[in-house]
């Protein structure tokens, strides 16, 4: 099994206060891995130190992080984020730029201009986002009048156009509704075949249906972290027991 | 959740039961309804007792009032052009220098400045704002006009004087210490509600940009766009602000109906034609001339500001709905 991110003795801070203690964890290559936990937790913090986001808002960590044996810290940020894409909970498209530009925005922030190399990969991500039959008639139409199911898809397809490693996605169905929420799971299916994923969830079905581990933080601590059916059917600690049963969280 | 949506629909009609039989809310509705309505009125009755009183000059000079460039009260011929161009031309040249200072203190203050900075310089440019305009005349009048007289206008002429806007004598006074001081006046404005433009778009919108390996300045970028009509919206009402500034300009511009390209040469601005020459105007003519001065600018600052509204509402709305 090929580790794509390594993190050994994280710590996490905003300002003083220490948001994650001493997290070590293995995230495996082309595989989903949810993480899970009550509110509060530092799950969001958790990935947001991933892709280095959370110094973005004055965030900053003490340990390792490593992606392909090389130390997140030394790397530069705006690079790394290049690699390990991002989607957040509330879907946010660009509102003053069209649904073709919306997912050519990172292309472009690259560098590349070129229309005829950015149209095959804007049709080719809105494909894997499954959102090209829907959207193929109006790539003009402003990314803000689609319904958000299909913004949150869009959002990925935009991740996606910039051919990342490993995707961030920070309760990306939460904000969604059931129907919009299940796109989106079959489309993280479909994803983990040539991406690794790390999926934040509070849905404990969602977690159970689309990753292949699970990490169960709590205040802070990663408490357990395993195979995701060992994590429901019979998790070694009794919190992450009493957690996935429902009886507190 | 159904059962909360369906509990909150039967509390709002329960209210609007009571509030309709409520005597005491009918009269405090139909009370605040009415102090709206006579803002409205004030605004047109304004705007119709300057028609009537230009209505004079209007038969008289009928559209040549606009397009000729004497202004003679002694002939009693009134054009309004070298005054309008005065207006024009002042608040113009001041929005070219304070846009780009002001988006930049926007930018600075909404996207980079920590904190602690903020709040005190955001607090700062908005006093700016509330000092009297005479205090910045006055200012204008012992420090600006001197400095330009003696150090500024003289190196222009020297190093630029093949320029037409830079020609003639170096009196201090005139349009250049207009242009400038109409520049500060108008700054604080657009940097503060740009500021406030910038700061009501969604920190996701960054995130979005960052995340996509956008660098800081990239994805500033992408929000000044989204903020754009708000901007624009900001730059509108600080030329609302400029043109219908009186008694600052009226210091410094040198006060001479004149149409001129140099910047040094005095010229004369509405606002400040009908405050200097309103007490000494004598004939009917001369007082209804200055009237539908007074006739245009409202106008044109009535229009002016409208269209700032609208595009700042259009803009807080979008961010509303979406």
């Amino acid at each position: 099994m090929d580790i794509k991110l390594s993190i050994k003795n994280l710590d996490a801070y905003y300002g003083k206060t220490k948001v994650l203690h001493n997290i070590s964890l293995d995230i495996p290559k082309n595989k989903a891995v949810a993480i899970i936990g009550p509110s509060g937790c530092g799950k969001s913090t958790f990935i947001r130190c991933l892709n280095r986001m959370h110094e973005v808002v004055g965030g900053s960590i003490t340990g390792s992080i490593m992606m392909d044996n090389e130390e997140l810290s030394k790397k530069d940020p705006v690079l790394l984020r290049k690699r390990v894409g991002m989607v957040f909970q509330k879907p946010n498209p660009f509102p003053t730029m069209s649904i073709f530009n919306n997912v050519a925005a990172g292309l472009r922030l690259n560098g590349i201009r070129n229309k005829k190399i950015i149209a095959p990969i804007v049709e080719k991500c809105l494909k894997q986002a499954a959102l090209w039959d829907e959207v193929k008639d109006n790539l003009d139409d402003s990314g803000a009048n689609l319904s958000g199911g299909q913004q949150q898809r869009l959002c990925i397809a935009r991740t996606l156009a910039v051919d990342p490693e490993v995707i961030l996605m920070d309760e990306p169905a939460s904000a969604l509704d059931p129907i919009s929420t299940t796109k989106i799971e079959d489309l993280i299916f479909e994803l983990k075949k040539d991406y690794t994923i790390v999926i934040v969830t509070h849905n404990m079905q969602q977690a159970a249906r689309v990753s292949d581990y699970t990490a169960f933080f709590y205040i802070g601590e990663l408490v357990e972290f395993d195979v995701t059916s060992k994590i429901f059917m019979s998790p070694a600690k009794k919190q992450t027991e009493d957690y996935v049963r429902g009886r507190f969280g | 959740m159904n059962n909360e949506l369906s509990d909150s629909i039967k509390d709002k009609l329960t209210r609007k039961l009571i509030s309709s039989h409520n005597m005491g809310d009918f009269i405090f509705e139909k009370l605040t309804l009415l102090f709206t309505v006579s803002v409205f009125l004030l605004v047109i009755l304004m705007g119709y007792e300057m028609y009537q009183g230009s209505r004079l000059s209007i038969a008289k000079f009928g559209w040549g009032f606009l397009s000729s460039s004497t202004w003679d009260p002694v002939q009693e011929i009134y054009g309004a052009l070298p005054i309008i161009y005065g207006t024009v031309v002042s608040s113009a040249l001041a929005l070219i220098i304070a846009l780009p200072l002001s988006i930049g203190i926007a930018i600075f203050l909404a996207e980079i400045a920590p904190d602690w900075l903020e709040k005190p310089v955001s607090f700062l440019v908005e006093l700016l704002a509330g000092i009297p305009s005479v205090i910045y005349g006055l200012w204008g009048i012992f420090v600006l006009v001197p400095w330009l007289r003696q150090s500024v206008e003289p190196y222009l002429s020297e190093k630029f004087g093949y320029l037409p806007i830079f020609t003639g004598a170096p009196y201090g006074f005139g349009m250049l210490a207009a242009v400038l001081i109409l520049a500060i006046m108008t700054l604080p404005i657009i940097s503060s509600i740009s500021r406030d433009v910038l700061k009501s778009i969604p920190y996701s919108q960054r995130e979005a940009a960052l995340a996509l390996g956008a660098t800081r300045w990239q994805s500033t970028l992408i929000v000044l766009k989204d903020a754009k009509s708000g901007i624009l919206g900001a730059t509108m009402l600080g030329l609302g602000r400029a043109i219908g500034e009186t008694m600052a300009v009226t210091m410094v511009i040198g006060n001479r109906a004149l149409i001129s390209p140099s910047l040094f040469d005095p010229s004369y601005t509405m606002a400040s034609v009908i405050a200097n020459e309103f007490t000494e105007a004598t004939s009917q003519l001369y007082l209804s001339a200055l009237t539908e001065l007074a006739l245009v600018l409202f106008v044109i600052t009535i229009v002016i500001n409208a269209l700032a509204r609208l595009l700042v509402w259009s803009m807080s709305r979008k961010w509303k709905t979406s």
